[in-house]
């Protein structure tokens, strides 16, 4: 079987290596990249304008180059995030939270080159479990039914809230928050209107990307406008500075391994998408820190785990996308959507009747990522002289990349409306010192919440015991219950010790301290 | 705002409007039909999301400090171990920026739909410009006009954006 694997992978790989699928995957890569790369572009918007090129492409030309353009829009994207704090791929939400700040510090140069190493890592190990342990990942995604999907998004959405700085209840309030956004727009059952408020174009829900740029973009703009003269700060960037050190490499190496672990775990689960593996793999790497505060402030860590992860992530959801047929997210979903159109039918058999094929598409990926890794280290230069123009010039310009690209996703006025809404929400909940990146979770994962509870609710017949019955999804429950139990211990323990600390009277720097964990 | 914000306590003032958002929340929800757990209606999901954001709102008014308390989130200044003095300088409105930035984009969807993409592309880039109190007017039109450029040249000739270059409705 692993013998029979390989050799269709090399199959793969020598289709994807002649010349002229090459050259369209590189012209893929190149167009999504510089695409990518532009404010309010992400791998959505790069995927979805790209798509009708293919259209009259033979298949594996016009797979190559839709994974190209998935690599250079998702590298791109991630430029804008780490950079600018413009995230237009949910997974690179979490990337901000730590590349935004290591920019501030001058260190966006590194950020980038982690991020591109942490991609090809990744990648690349995600295919070597797939070649040893398919078979095995098949069974698991068969065994993922709506309550194993419900319990596991449980665990997500809190592991996601509890994760950011602050205030752990402050983050839950905010992934309900976020719940509740995805679900405006009409009720997929029913066909009932949910808080549209009367206007017809929230009926098919609220846009991310709108969500995603009014809540990072605008807010940014609104809380830096007239107090920020330059990203980058004014210190010198030199070649030798945009390269990692050994002494970084080596720091980023064992959060890059435990990311592409948790990528490669939570791969195999159908549905699951890159975004919830993110923000778990980012909370997993706060959890192991010796000194977790240093979290949210420029940790090189909280960079090259989540990329890790998202990257092993997508490689291996090949199997359950491919399977069962259940795309990840929005950017799997098209990719789902342009194999369709050149005549690639997913289901249980495609990965036995068509081996060459699967595995023709999972070497494209890894050569989309290869070919990013070439044409980029000679480009992060170029990227992070970005930061160099002046702020007074870069938001005008960044609001203008907003508008046109959010408008570009779906044609629509309104959507770009939405941005300037969700950037005052978003500027509220900042200044009150609410975690933002939990709402992009919760709505993300909301539809799928919901959905796989009503789901779970009709097979059972209304018996919540379906979840303790089934041993995966009550094995997630436990997880989850242990987390919650946790965070109340923790915070009994630190008002205990702060209610100590202010009877004795000890010094108040102290009791901050306490505050803290 | 700022004001409000440091004579409530941030804590008490959050918390207060996630209630006030779980209960228009739950009320909605409630409107919607809740069906029963074997047949789960629409009014369901939502609703019990407001009643949860409702209860952790109140959680996070309670446990949160009062007004003028050292304030949780200030894990940096840790280490220079006088935390407990340092409360973040006030920031004062910058009603300017906000003002300008908000205009930009409504500019951008009004004249959108009624004067095309190149007066709009123009507008977004040109009123956002003004909110910054380092630019001239001459700078903000240069920078208005550039933009303009690269919307035409980038999204409507290379990527076929599906918006008219002018129209007048």
């Amino acid at each position: 079987m692993v013998a029979q694997s390989i050799l269709d992978l090399l199959q793969g790989f020598g289709v994807a290596l002649q010349p002229h699928n090459l050259m369209w995957s590189f012209v893929g890569v190149l167009i999504g990249n510089l695409i990518g790369v532009l404010p309010g572009m992400g791998a959505l918007s790069a995927i979805s304008m790209l798509l009708p090129l293919t259209y009259t492409m033979h298949a594996v030309p016009a797979i190559l180059m839709l994974a190209g353009i998935f690599y250079g829009s998702q590298y791109g994207g991630a430029i804008g995030a780490i950079l600018l704090n413009l995230p237009c791929h949910p997974p690179h939400a979490v990337t901000c939270l730590d590349g935004y700040p290591m920019t501030r510090n001058g260190k966006g140069g590194t950020a980038l080159g982690i991020t591109m190493i942490a991609s090809f890592f990744a990648a690349s190990v995600g295919i070597i479990v797939m070649i040893f342990a398919s078979p095995l990942l098949v069974k698991i995604a068969f065994k993922f039914g709506p309550p194993e999907i419900f319990s596991i998004m449980l665990l997500g959405l809190l592991a996601g809230g509890t994760m950011s700085r602050g205030s752990p209840l402050k983050g839950i309030a905010m992934t309900i928050f976020g719940l509740l956004v995805g679900s405006v727009g009409t009720d997929v059952n029913s066909g009932l209107m949910r808080f549209t408020f009367g206007m017809p174009d929230l009926s098919d829900g609220i846009e991310l990307v709108a969500l995603a740029l009014g809540f990072y973009g605008v807010t940014e703009f609104l809380r830096n406008v007239n107090r920020l003269h330059s990203v980058g700060d004014s210190a010198t960037l030199r070649m030798r500075d945009m390269r990692p050190s050994r002494t970084e490499l080596k720091q980023a190496f064992w959060p890059m391994v435990r990311g592409t672990a948790v990528g490669t775990l939570f791969g195999a689960m159908p549905g699951t998408g890159p975004t919830i593996t993110t923000f778990i793999a980012y909370a997993l790497e706060r959890r192991v820190s010796k000194n977790p505060e240093r979290f949210g402030q420029g940790a090189l860590e909280g960079v090259a785990s989540p990329e890790a992860a998202s990257h092993s992530k997508t490689q291996v959801d090949f199997i359950p996308t491919m399977s069962l047929g259940i795309p990840g997210d929005a950017v799997m979903a098209l990719i789902l959507g342009a194999l369709l159109i050149h005549g690639i039918q997913p289901g249980p058999q495609l990965i036995t009747e068509h081996e060459d094929l699967f595995w023709g598409l999972i070497a494209s990926f890894w050569i989309g990522n290869v070919l990013l890794v070439l044409l980029n280290v000679p480009m992060i230069g170029v990227w992070v002289k970005l930061l160099r123009v002046p702020y007074r010039y870069l938001f005008p310009s960044a609001l203008f990349f907003i508008c046109v690209g959010v408008y570009s996703t779906n044609n629509s006025l309104f959507q770009v409306g939405e941005v300037v809404v969700f950037g005052l929400i978003g500027a509220v909940l900042v200044a009150l010192e609410f975690p933002v990146s939990p709402v992009l979770l919760g709505y993300v994962l909301g539809p799928m919440v919901e959905e796989n509870f009503r789901r779970s609710m009709l097979l059972s017949r209304g018996s919540l015991t379906i979840f303790t019955d089934r041993p995966i999804a009550l094995g997630f429950l436990i997880v989850c219950t242990l987390l919650i139990v946790g965070q109340l211990f923790f915070a009994l323990r630190g008002w205990m010790h702060r209610r100590d600390v202010e009877r004795n009277q000890l010094l108040p720097a102290e009791a901050v301290s306490v505050a803290d964990d | 705002m700022d004001e409000l914000i440091k004579r409530a306590g941030k804590d008490r003032l959050g918390g207060t409007l996630m209630i006030l958002v779980g209960a228009g929340a739950a009320q909605q929800g409630i409107t919607y039909s809740l069906g029963t757990l074997a047949a789960p209606g629409p009014g369901l999901f939502p609703g019990t999301l407001g009643v949860l954001l409702m209860l952790i709102g109140l959680a996070i008014a309670v446990t949160g400090k009062r007004a003028r308390a050292p304030l949780p989130a200030t894990a940096g200044t840790r280490a220079t171990g006088a935390a407990a003095e340092i409360e973040p300088a006030p920031r004062r409105a910058e009603w300017r920026g906000w003002f300008c930035i908000v205009l930009s984009i409504i500019a951008f969807i009004v004249l959108g739909s009624h004067g095309g993409l190149v007066p709009a592309s123009f507008a977004v880039a040109f009123i956002a410009a003004l909110g910054d109190r380092d630019n001239t007017l001459l700078a903000a039109c240069v920078l208005g006009v550039a933009m303009a450029l690269v919307s035409v040249v980038v999204f409507w000739w290379l990527l076929q954006l599906q918006l008219p270059l002018f129209q007048w409705s």
